[in-house]
């Protein structure tokens, strides 16, 4: 279960929500669309289009050997102790292709989306909640969602309770902007909210659906909006996976020169962990995304060098509390405002 | 014998404890009732058995009740409406106004005193986790009440121990898992606290257990006894060192 925090604009929460539908469109999953807020058909046509294998891998090849022969170039002088260290990459990976490449600026083709079933719900057009449907005290509109999942992985098969069903294959959930006042939920708009429970009874059962069937679903919320900050933490600790999107859009970040080459920042909130001990934690923590043209890429997070004489106060502390909230990964932070002296 | 253990985490995942509890309990031969709220049984039990328990062994010799939290729910929601009238769900609160546990709490109870219970030694209530109660709709009250009843049954009668995973932040602005939290820290007599590093995120130190020991509850005048220590979890094993002296280091 995958919790996307969407940023504030919902401009590219949106895209990410898109990417993973896309993906699996080009692998042949089923996908389920639930939204309130526009209808999945619209959402569906806007999807990119998955590039072709030779030219992406082509395009990122160069940039990556380009960046690399101009290293090998210069040996380290004065920060010769560095040189031993490996190259740290920019984009994560490159060599083992895991998923596909998709460009932004075109839509998915119609013939590509015709070989998949998918299925919508959204939630101005569903029937009301039948007498049969039980909705254990939760919101209507989730209660019915609910109903609709169920049904979809009863009746094709996800949860192997139709032993005929030879061909396994995977339903890709994507629920639009959960929680908003869209949905009928007040925990957006109000500091009181006369129904706490409703979300997070939803996600367990949307938890249990997908812990019985083949199923991966991605959630976005407009969690700025939510006032409630108890409610980010109970649904935080029933998600597997967190993903916070934080853009630069109108806030003061995006005049900051530390961040001109980013739109974004990427907060990794919490991993999963599951059927292990532990969980794989990456080495980095810091990544920021960007929108290219064509590309929409998460990166870590590179500080451009401290060249300045003076060194302004203010940006120094912004860079500090932002290291600090970046450094969060399975859940270790650094507490407070207290810096390290050395 | 009748103690309660209170696992408590911050800003990192505790559930390794849970892990090691239900496979030391099981090894050690007692007859445990896991309330497993958070996961499916499939992941407890491909964890188990890298520590060496086969979880379905357990329940077929009738040595572990295992209550799949996610799929009772799921039954609750989505069953059909033919409930034998003496069974209701153990979950049955999520779906009443009236949020009482007492479904729950005779379920646990049913389950630790069943027959053929004497057969093992004494007897084990663990969950995981309590919080998601709370998330489910029941009230902190409540929750007190069901794990007083738990006390009463499971410590006091049947001289077993309980093992309660709960989850805890500094500024948590969650006021009822808070108050939750803080009550069970007072009544608990081991609690083992788990925190991540203050420091930031490190790759060979995963974060600090402290240990306390509650002497004060036994009225002998002493203090609680803390011990600390830093651990690192690996594929089948967690290792822990006294502070500063991780592996890396040394």
């Amino acid at each position: 279960l995958v919790f996307t925090e969407e940023d504030k604009y919902n401009r590219y929460s949106s895209l990410l929500f898109k990417y993973f539908l896309a993906e699996g469109v080009v692998c042949g999953h089923d996908l389920f669309v639930a939204s309130a807020k526009e209808h999945p058909e619209k959402i569906l046509k806007e999807l990119p289009a998955p590039l072709l294998d030779d030219t992406c891998r082509n395009e990122l090849g160069e940039a990556a050997t380009s960046v690399k022969s101009e290293d090998f170039q210069d040996s380290m002088k004065i920060a010769w102790r560095y040189q031993n260290l490996p190259k740290i990459e920019a984009s994560p990976t490159t060599s083992t292709k895991f998923g596909h490449y998709y460009d932004v600026s075109k839509t998915m083709s119609p013939e590509l989306f015709q070989s998949i079933k998918w299925h919508s719900f959204y939630l101005h057009e569903e029937s009301s909640l039948q007498s049969k449907m039980k909705s254990c005290n939760m919101n209507s509109g989730y209660a019915r969602l609910l109903h609709s999942i169920q049904k979809i992985i009863y009746q094709e098969g996800f949860d192997g309770s139709d032993p005929q069903k030879k061909q396994k294959n995977i339903l890709r959930i994507g629920i639009q902007s959960l929680g908003s006042v869209l949905w009928g939920e007040d925990i957006c708009s109000s500091d009181t909210p006369e129904d706490i429970h409703s979300l997070t009874k939803f996600l367990y059962v949307l938890r249990g659906l997908l812990r019985k069937s083949l199923s991966a679903c991605i959630i976005t919320v407009p969690a700025h909006l939510i006032q409630n900050k108890a409610i980010m933490e109970r649904v935080t600790n029933l998600s597997d996976t967190v993903v916070g999107l934080e853009s630069f859009i109108g806030s003061e970040r995006e005049t900051n020169p530390l961040y001109k080459d980013y739109h974004g920042l990427v907060h990794v909130r919490q991993i999963p962990r599951l059927n292990s001990l532990i969980c794989d934690v990456s080495d980095t923590k810091d990544l920021a995304f960007r929108l290219k043209r064509k590309l929409f890429t998460i990166e870590r997070l590179h500080l451009p060098p401290d060249l300045s004489d003076t060194v302004s106060r203010a940006s120094k502390q912004d860079l500090a509390e932002s290291a600090k909230l970046l450094s969060s990964g399975c859940g270790a932070m650094a507490i407070g405002k207290k810096h390290l002296d050395f | 014998q009748g103690k309660f253990t209170l696992l408590r985490d911050t800003r990192t995942d505790g559930s390794f404890l849970v892990h090691h509890f239900l496979s030391f309990y099981l090894r050690a031969g007692c007859k445990v009732c896991f309330v497993a709220l958070l996961q499916s049984f499939s992941h407890y039990n491909v964890v188990a058995q890298k520590l060496g328990v086969s979880l379905t062994a357990a329940k077929e010799r009738g040595q572990l009740v295992f209550l799949e939290g996610l799929k009772s729910c799921l039954d609750l929601m989505f069953g059909e409406e033919e409930e034998q009238p003496g069974q209701p769900s153990p979950l049955q609160f999520i779906s009443e106004s009236a949020s009482s546990l007492k479904a729950l709490f005779d379920f646990v109870r049913t389950s630790l005193t069943a027959e053929g219970s004497d057969s093992w030694k004494s007897p084990v209530l663990l969950v995981d986790d309590l919080g998601v109660l709370l998330s489910l709709g029941a009230g902190p009250v409540a929750v007190l009440d069901f794990i007083h009843y738990c006390r009463v049954a499971v410590c006091s009668q049947l001289r077993g121990n309980i093992v309660v995973l709960v989850h805890s932040n500094e500024d948590s602005e969650d006021e009822e898992n808070e108050l939750v939290v803080n009550s069970m820290c007072h009544h608990s007599d081991l609690i083992l606290w788990v925190e991540g590093l203050a420091t930031g995120f490190c790759k060979d130190v995963h974060g600090q257990i402290k240990i306390i020991q509650r002497l004060s509850l036994e009225l002998t005048g002493e203090q609680d006894r803390v011990q600390i220590y830093q651990y690192k979890i690996q594929d089948k094993n967690v290792t822990f060192f006294a502070r500063g002296l991780s592996a890396a280091v040394l």
